[in-house]
């Protein structure tokens, strides 16, 4: 395949403007200018672009959320808050070609009649938000950003915004609330960000990737882009591979590619010469892969019929020698630390599970322990808690646990066990405060 | 690479801050770009943290009453994120990833190396105050595992050898 949001990686300056304009830059925001907002709205929604966060929502019905009549302000977000392990796609984005996310980011502003736009970046991306910083700088020189762009009578604004270090910044409410100044704690939807979201406004929080799909979208076409990859998992996706391979590494392929295409083609196999043992799909928050799952396609439908799903393309390859169970407490640990403590589920669960897996590890295994993290897990999903962070912890260590039983089991066949603690009962006889007595 | 070190005030000379016509500046330059004064927190507390080093309690104060917050608030702003600092850093904050990609590919025998070299565990600093280790969660570079963050530099592909001269660079120059 031809490379698109790529196709800048390995020339020389090919951050500039003035090799994106040689590429046709900017040719996709000029001929959005023509169309009205809602033409462009429909643009989008015919080439069948989905979400390249992680939840896979077509982005132009996302923006067709976005109510016509409010009388604005509306706010266009960028989230560049790349934080799920195992993806590192949006950073090379912005690394090699940052125009394609400005003019992305223009064109999205343009059809959903928003005049501010922010790109909420991680805060450790220090590189790249000057990156970004450098390219809005050159598109208000160039005319494409600020004041009457290109003459077509539409003001728009575009400024970066660092994170703090949080990986619960990155879901979308939680990112409008760290936007406004507050912790990053997610918002109960309804009401969803496209009718309250920044500052109370409608708002469209879109992915980088997602993004800078847009421009090539308006350049070439709504066809072009539904003619690559499958039906409904449209256009060219950028897959981060990471783990045990012999090339780690961001490959940009047609959506519906196979996993093992992906890990024995592109990558050049497991490293060592090892087998493959297991990997996740899409970020650790998406369920484990067995070896013998290899032959699923990479895209959002074919990844849900098999049990687990795309996310944002973080494909984690582990092989033969790893231990599940070091794997899964090395997963919890990331989770435990990440909740943002709103939810019982998700604050207590995640801690439960990290401290369930690492006396696991530690080799004080209990014939419970397994059983216990499912139902931990159990209590966890299928959206109780406010945003998907409690599924997101849940479904990997359930799928790790199942899939790898008999790992599990033989920790504890061989663990010394702890004495079991008998805990005191506190008899309560002083004064109960707040209560008077 | 030329990481820049970090230089902390000391506790008593920001115990009590006065924002100088410098950050006023930069402060009205950031206000314009929200339609709430509030919205500027996370950017301001960013500019403190480059002009003094850390968040001190003095610093807390001083950012919550020009934006009209409550110290209470702001001070819950900062320690809800794990990236600013709420005491001193030493001059070189050593960020190393452990989540799965990193630790799988090398970055849990950085950990151990780490921990040899310089004679101190996470959230420790060395006594001359060059080095501070922290164990950080994904830093989003996963295909260059592992991957340890140098203040605001990130450096990648490492392994004992080339972490080791980074070090030793750093250690050099004073």
């Amino acid at each position: 395949m031809e490379a698109v949001l790529l196709r800048a990686r390995g020339l020389p300056e090919s951050r500039t403007i003035a090799t994106y304009l040689a590429a046709g830059g900017y040719e996709g925001l000029k001929k959005a200018l023509t169309m009205t907002p809602d033409a462009v709205t429909k643009e989008v929604l015919d080439s069948e672009l989905r979400g390249r966060g992680g939840a896979g929502f077509p982005t132009g019905r996302k923006w067709g959320f976005v109510p016509k009549d409010h009388p604005g302000p509306r706010y266009l977000i960028c989230n560049a808050d790349e934080s799920e392990p195992g993806t590192f796609k949006d950073r090379e984005i912005i690394e090699h070609d940052p125009h394609q996310v400005v003019e992305g980011i223009a064109i999205a502003s343009y059809a959903i009649r928003a005049n501010t736009a922010y790109i909420y970046i991680r805060g450790e991306f220090v590189r790249w938000a000057r990156i970004l910083e450098e390219a809005i700088e050159e598109a208000r020189k160039g005319g494409f950003l600020g004041k009457n762009i290109l003459g077509g009578g539409f003001d728009l604004d575009v400024w970066v915004h660092r994170g703090a270090g949080a990986y619960i910044c990155g879901e979308e409410t939680a990112l409008l609330e760290s936007l406004e100044g507050k912790r990053g704690f997610p918002r109960l939807k309804p009401p969803f960000p496209a009718v309250v979201g920044a500052f109370g406004k409608p708002t469209a929080v879109n992915n980088v990737e997602t993004l800078a799909c847009v421009p090539h979208i308006m350049a070439r076409g709504a066809p072009w882009f539904a003619s690559i990859g499958r039906p409904r998992n449209t256009g060219p996706k950028l897959f981060c591979v990471s783990g045990h391979v012999n090339r780690p590494g961001v490959y940009e392929l047609p959506l519906g590619v196979t996993f093992r295409e992906i890990i024995e083609e592109h990558c050049q196999g497991v490293r060592g010469g090892r087998k493959l043992k297991a990997y996740f799909p899409g970020g650790t928050s998406a369920p484990i892969m067995t070896a013998a799952e290899v032959d699923v396609q990479a895209d959002f439908d074919a990844c849900a019929q098999a049990g687990t799903m795309l996310g944002s393309g973080g494909i984690i390859v582990l092989d033969e020698t790893v231990d599940m169970v070091e794997v899964c407490a090395t997963v919890a640990h990331f989770y435990a630390h990440e909740s943002c403590g709103q939810c019982t589920p998700c604050r207590e669960g995640a801690d439960w599970c990290m401290d369930i897996l690492d006396r696991m590890v530690e080799g004080h295994g209990r014939p419970a322990d397994p059983e216990t993290l499912l139902r931990i897990c159990r209590f966890s999903s299928n959206g109780i808690t406010i945003c998907p962070l409690g599924d997101a912890y849940a479904l990997p260590i359930s799928s790790i646990v199942n899939k790898f039983r008999e790992e599990f089991d033989r920790r504890i066949g061989t663990a010394s066990p702890l004495p079991q603690k008998k805990l005191p009962v506190l008899p309560w006889t002083g004064p109960r405060p707040g209560f008077g007595v | 690479m030329s990481t820049r070190p970090i230089v902390a005030a000391s506790p008593d000379s920001i115990a009590v801050v006065t924002l100088d016509a410098t950050m006023e500046e930069r402060i009205t330059e950031l206000l314009r770009r929200y339609p709430t004064t509030r919205a500027a927190l996370l950017p301001m507390l960013w500019l403190c943290q480059e002009r003094y080093g850390w968040i001190s309690p003095g610093v807390m104060r001083a950012v919550a009453s020009r934006l009209g917050e409550s110290p209470a608030f702001v001070e819950g702003v900062v320690s809800f994120y794990t990236m600013y600092h709420t005491r001193p850093p030493a001059r070189y904050v050593l960020q190393v990833c452990t989540t799965l990609s990193c630790a799988y590919c090398g970055g849990r025998e950085l950990v151990e190396h780490l921990k040899g070299r310089l004679g101190i565990g996470f959230g420790e600093k060395t006594p001359d105050g060059e080095f501070q280790l922290m164990a950080v969660q994904c830093l989003g570079a996963c295909g260059d595992a592992p991957v340890v963050q140098i203040n605001d530099d990130y450096y990648e592909n490492l392994d004992v050898t080339s972490l080791d001269k980074v070090l030793d660079e750093l250690a050099g120059r004073r």
